[in-house]
């Protein structure tokens, strides 16, 4: 690796429009070749840095302090033709959403060949034939007729690709990686990040790698910056961050990783069936995306159903609340069948089961009170009056570990940790025996996500309620589920207590999403890439 | 898209059936009888009678209609109950000094409007954008006939340089209509150009929000590239029902000033029809109106089709 | 004390007119110098220290006349606003809310009666039921109420999938609670800035009516109207008709700066900063 630094940052400090400090005095380095991993929960401010690294500010925030040198080039001294002209052609940025980031309006290969052609880099052959190169080098299928289709005419995974593609146009020195794989499969993920890192292997290119996952930054990254609320916590090669980690918060983010993937499951004694379906079918429109699922759930215990997206698990979870789709097939709550249809169960069968979210954002009334929230279901069920209900909303903020003084507040003025556990305040005060949790950690940051599952279970353990926990995330049901439920393309793959699924001998679909999910090992790609008898480099 | 747009096309034929099904129904809304609504004090039983025999009143009210509309078709209109003169020998010569003083409108304010809009959008929060702003929003706000009275009293009655009235006639030269119908095409296109103006900056605001233009920024590409390239390719479409939708509006700001004007066009003839309860008159305006409307509003939705790059290259 | 703060300037201008209207919707005819049907002199004498505005065409006073017809001009309008405000609302949250064949039927009478322009519709019922003051209130509110429908509908959709209305459905909340509770609170913004609209465009088509001949009818006076009668002044280079027609300039010029206010919060002000 050759030694001369393309990026310096030195004091960066960038404002939000109100004047809020989103970046504070952060110093960065890149050498040649370098890839460096730019970790943080959200608001923590890496975009903005990413952003920044580029000499731009997004929706109104500026850059007010700091240098910015890209190759010798320092962004902030110069007039705006200058930044412009090493925009694209120095330092290159890939976002988190091809689908949004390309013109709708123009062919893709137009636009991933627009870089070189309008810097005057290369000339139209040369531009075209760079592009094939690296259509290639991504795999994409059929490599040389997809630049002359449409965003809106190939997938989001392939898409994502073409966007690497373009931001290699120019043969940057610099790529910016803003959370690229986030919103991938896990099983997809893998592809992307073997692709990336063998492209900038090959050209020797720098990069920001951006993300909230540590196990994936540990395939990548040379070194690692850690950042929180704008400012720097630690920085180090990868190896000591991961390794020996300083900070406490730092500590606390490695600890949680490491943890992920190594929960055994949970055991409960084995209660009497609480909720059982089957033969459970469901359709949108002409779609199947259920076919004759099976589910058994026994009271106090914690049945987890994981699959990918088009799995079929939240619709699974919506039909047993009662919700479109309808469905053909039997559903029962302690024995009795429940109506398919919400509207045609009383008043009493809907209280027993109560359903979280996964984005507390919307899940709450912007305009009603915390108290309020949590207290309707009260009055509502119970028919509760002032007093009653004051006394026992206090004593559910005090279970879900917030201050009594919150039950005055709006929604707006709270975290998304918060907001989430004033949504499980609120099913609790129903008083139900089943809470569906869909996804409801998968939106949070990783540590605020851990508080919420060390909240539910020892809700659980004190309150004896039951969890039909649905999430793609596997280090989660090895948590907290006493069993879990494999689902693909609408039908269940492998059901059992968790130890069993997670336990050879494995499903092939099990197996394979076991060992998509990137552990904190420096060369756990490596040893995935063998095994699936692909190139590791 | 083919199939889209013969879609369209053959819902709009359903809408103007609709719509001359609706007018039909309202002019007949009277309370009680359409006869002695329109005679009123006059009448004696055999006026009414007449009247009745001459509107075809004692003939089922689904037949009427079939009748009208299939006069319509060919070219009959009815006769006009003040002067019995046939409809369209009043109604089409009219007609055209509308189109042409709206056409005259329109091809002055959409340029103008759409350009002031687009560049607000490109200069957002700049001084050009905030003033053009507010002097727009201040033109929304005034009625036609305010502008236009104010055109008069300055322009014209003050310094003389336009006819006050639009007299037009067959037959007049091309450079003497201009200067007739100048000051009512001019107050039609101050109060046009700053409704279209506001609605082409948030359109193409809108579209300059989106996640590809920035991305086109990222690649290091100057305003005025990204805005040819990326932006305006995708603000044709909302730009389009913008336009449609202002052109559309033209036609009932068209009545408004060929009231202060005096302008011999459809409008100020459908108000006096009004006032006079001539009733053939008025189905007869409203349905060339309301079918104008609804052809203007087929032609956006075409367009805004064929500029929908999704559309255009389907999976 | 923050909110009041957030009121700009031209927000500012457009409040006060707003209140000085609605002062004179009040009290007009009390506070006129003279009546209204009073002749003070002869037609369009100038302005002078007695008649501010001078007179009309028929020797009256044009202050007097502008006072009391605000009654007219402002009270017809709000009237016709309230009303179609209420019949869109209500029919527009109630195919958001049902959805299915009801909301289907809903949607295509309103889509329908759009395909005309509400000009050419007023003007087909006014000659057919004639220019009383219901007719022209009710005709006005049906016609305008299917914009507020369209409005109406998608705001209400739009909160409508969102989770907590589908959380307070899942209870078994009933229609009354989903309607108040949940989405009114949350269209209020959206709702309100639309009133503001929706009272500009009837105030300027009941002026423009009068203005016709075919709105307000005499002996009740209101500013279309009193343009209209004054509109030959012009030709002779007397100002009369203007200051009416100024006056609805200025109310509609003041509602829309609110309006403009309240709507700014919604649209990115800012671009990004290269």
């Amino acid at each position: 690796m050759n030694e001369s630094k393309v990026l310096q940052i030195r004091g960066l400090k960038v404002a939000a429009p109100n004047g809020a400090i989103l970046v504070d005095n952060v110093d960065l380095d890149l050498k040649r070749g370098e890839v460096k991993g730019l970790i943080g929960e959200s608001g923590a401010g890496k975009s903005t840095i990413g952003l920044a690294a580029m000499g731009y500010g997004r929706n109104g925030c500026r850059i007010v302090g700091g240098e910015i040198i890209v190759n010798g080039v320092s962004l902030m001294t110069i007039d705006r033709a200058g930044r412009e002209a090493v925009r694209g052609a120095g330092i290159a940025y890939v976002a988190q959403s091809a689908a949004a980031a390309f013109n709708p309006a123009m062919k893709i290969g137009e636009q991933i060949m627009e870089g070189p052609l309008y810097h005057g880099i290369m000339n139209r052959q040369e531009a075209e034939a760079w592009m094939l190169e690296l259509l290639q080098a991504l795999q994409l299928p059929d490599y040389q007729n997809f630049g002359s289709r449409y965003p809106h005419q190939v997938s989001g995974g392939q898409l994502q690709r073409a966007m690497v593609a373009m931001a290699m146009s120019c043969r940057p020195d610099i790529l910016v990686l803003d959370e690229p794989t986030t919103a991938l499969d896990v099983t997809t993920q893998i592809e992307v990040l073997a692709l990336l890192r063998s492209l900038i292997q090959r050209y020797d290119t720098a990069a920001l790698y951006i993300t909230h996952d540590l196990a994936v930054v540990a395939q990548i990254a040379d070194s690692i910056l850690v950042l929180r609320h704008g400012k720097e916590v630690e920085a180090g090669s990868a190896e000591q961050i991961l390794e020996q980690p300083q900070q406490d918060y730092t500590r606390r983010l490695v600890s949680e990783r490491k943890a992920h993937m190594s929960g055994e499951g949970v055991h409960h004694k084995n209660g009497e069936v609480l909720l059982e379906a089957r033969d459970v079918t469901a359709y949108y429109g002409r779609k199947k995306v259920l076919d004759k699922v099976q589910c058994l759930l026994r009271k106090g215990e914690t049945l987890a159903v994981v699959g990918e997206s088009g799995s079929g698990k939240s619709t699974l979870a919506r039909v047993i609340a009662g919700l479109p789709p309808h469905s053909s097939g039997v559903v029962s709550l302690a024995g009795h069948r429940l109506a398919d249809k919400y509207t045609q169960r009383s008043r009493e069968e809907l209280r027993r089961i109560q359903l979280v979210y996964q984005l507390p954002d919307v899940a709450l009334n912007p305009r009603h009170t915390v108290g309020e929230i949590i207290g309707r279901p009260m009055s509502f069920y119970f028919g509760m009056n002032d007093e009653q209900r004051a006394s026992e909303v206090n004593r559910l903020l005090d279970l879900i570990g917030l201050p009594r003084d919150f039950a005055e507040r709006l929604p707006k003025a709270l975290s998304g940790g918060q907001k989430q556990r004033v949504c499980i305040a609120r099913a609790l005060a129903a008083r139900p025996d089943l809470i569906i949790c869909d996804e409801v950690t998968s939106a949070l940051d990783p540590l605020v996500a851990d508080e919420i599952l060390t909240l539910l279970q020892s809700l659980q353990n004190e309150l004896g309620v039951s969890y039909l926990f649905i999430t793609h995330d596997l280090g989660v049901v090895r948590r907290i589920a006493d069993r879990t439920m494999v689902m693909q393309h609408g039908r269940i793959v492998e059901t059992g207590t968790t130890e069993e699924v997670f336990a050879p001998p494995y499903q092939p679909y099990t197996e394979q999403l076991i060992t998509s999910v990137p552990e904190l090992r420096r060369d756990w790609l490596d040893g995935v890439l063998a095994k699936r008898g692909l190139p590791v480099a | 898209m083919t199939t889209l747009i013969l879609k369209r096309v053959a819902l709009g034929i359903l809408t103007l059936l609709l719509v001359s099904a609706l007018i039909f129904a309202g002019t007949q809304l009277l309370p009680g009888d359409v006869a002695s609504a329109i005679l009123g004090q006059n009448a004696t039983p055999e006026s009414l009678a007449v009247l009745r025999a001459d509107l075809g009143l004692d003939q089922p009210l689904l037949h009427r209609y079939f009748s009208w509309l299939g006069g319509f078709v060919t070219g009959d209109l009815g006769n006009s109950l003040a002067n019995h003169q046939p409809v369209a020998d009043l109604l089409w010569p009219r007609f055209w000094n509308t189109m042409a003083l709206a056409l005259y409108a329109a091809v002055v304010s959409v340029p103008v409007a759409v350009t002031l809009g687009l560049f607000s959008a490109i200069l957002r929060g700049s001084l050009f954008d905030r003033a053009v702003n507010i002097v727009a929003l201040a033109f929304v706000s005034l009625p036609e006939y305010f502008l236009g009275l104010l055109l008069i009293l300055f322009v014209s009655v003050q310094y003389n340089l336009l006819p006050s009235l639009a007299d037009t006639y067959p037959g007049m030269g091309f450079a003497d209509w201009l200067k007739a119908t100048t000051l009512p095409a001019l107050t039609l296109v101050l109060v046009t150009v700053a409704q279209m103006l506001r609605m082409t900056r948030t359109a193409v605001l809108a579209v300059m929000d989106q996640a590809y233009v920035e991305t086109a920024y990222l690649k290091g590409l100057r305003t005025r590239r990204a805005v040819l390239r990326h932006a305006l390719p995708n603000a044709a479409a909302p730009i389009v029902n913008v336009v449609s939708f202002n052109v559309a509006y033209l036609i009932t700001g068209v009545v408004l000033v060929e009231a202060v004007f005096n302008y011999n066009g459809l409008g100020r003839f459908m108000v006096d029809a009004v006032s006079k309860r001539d009733l053939p008159l008025v189905q007869a305006a409203a349905l060339v109106f309301g079918a104008a409307y609804v052809i203007l509003n087929i032609i956006a939705d075409i367009s805004a089709i064929a500029l929908n790059p999704r559309l255009r290259h389907p999976r | 004390m923050k909110f009041l703060r957030s009121i700009t300037p031209t927000a500012w201008i457009g409040l006060f007119i707003i209140s000085l209207n609605l002062v004179l919707f009040v009290a007009g005819p009390h506070i006129a110098p003279f009546a209204q049907e009073e002749i003070v002199g002869s037609p369009f004498d100038p302005p002078s220290a007695a008649h501010w505005f001078g007179l009309d065409q028929n020797g009256r006073d044009m202050l007097s006349r502008l006072l009391a017809g605000a009654q007219m001009s402002i009270g017809v309008s709000l009237a016709a606003s309230v009303l179609s405000f209420t019949i869109g609302i209500t029919l527009g949250f109630i195919a958001a809310i049902f959805g299915g064949w009801l909301d289907t039927v809903l949607s295509r009478i309103v889509d329908t009666v759009m395909c005309i322009p509400v000009l050419i519709s007023a003007l087909v019922v006014l000659q057919a039921l004639g220019s009383s003051i219901p007719v022209l209130i009710v005709t006005i509110a049906l016609l305008d109420s299917t914009r507020v429908f369209r409005l109406a509908r998608i705001v209400a959709q739009g909160i409508n999938v969102l989770e907590y209305a589908e959380t307070a459905r899942l209870r078994g909340e009933g229609l009354l609670w989903l309607v108040f509770k949940e989405i009114l609170p949350n269209a209020l913004p959206p709702l309100i800035a639309e009133f503001g609209l929706r009272f500009c465009f009837t105030f300027l088509f009941v002026a423009g009516l009068s203005f016709l001949g075919l709105g307000i009818q005499p002996p009740f006076a209101d500013w279309g109207g009193m343009v209209k009668d004054n509109q030959q002044a012009i030709l002779y280079g007397l100002y009369a008709p203007l200051y009416p027609a100024a006056a609805i300039a200025i109310l509609t010029i003041g509602v829309n700066l609110v309006v403009d206010w309240l709507l700014a919060g919604r649209s990115a002000i800012q671009g990004a900063d290269r």
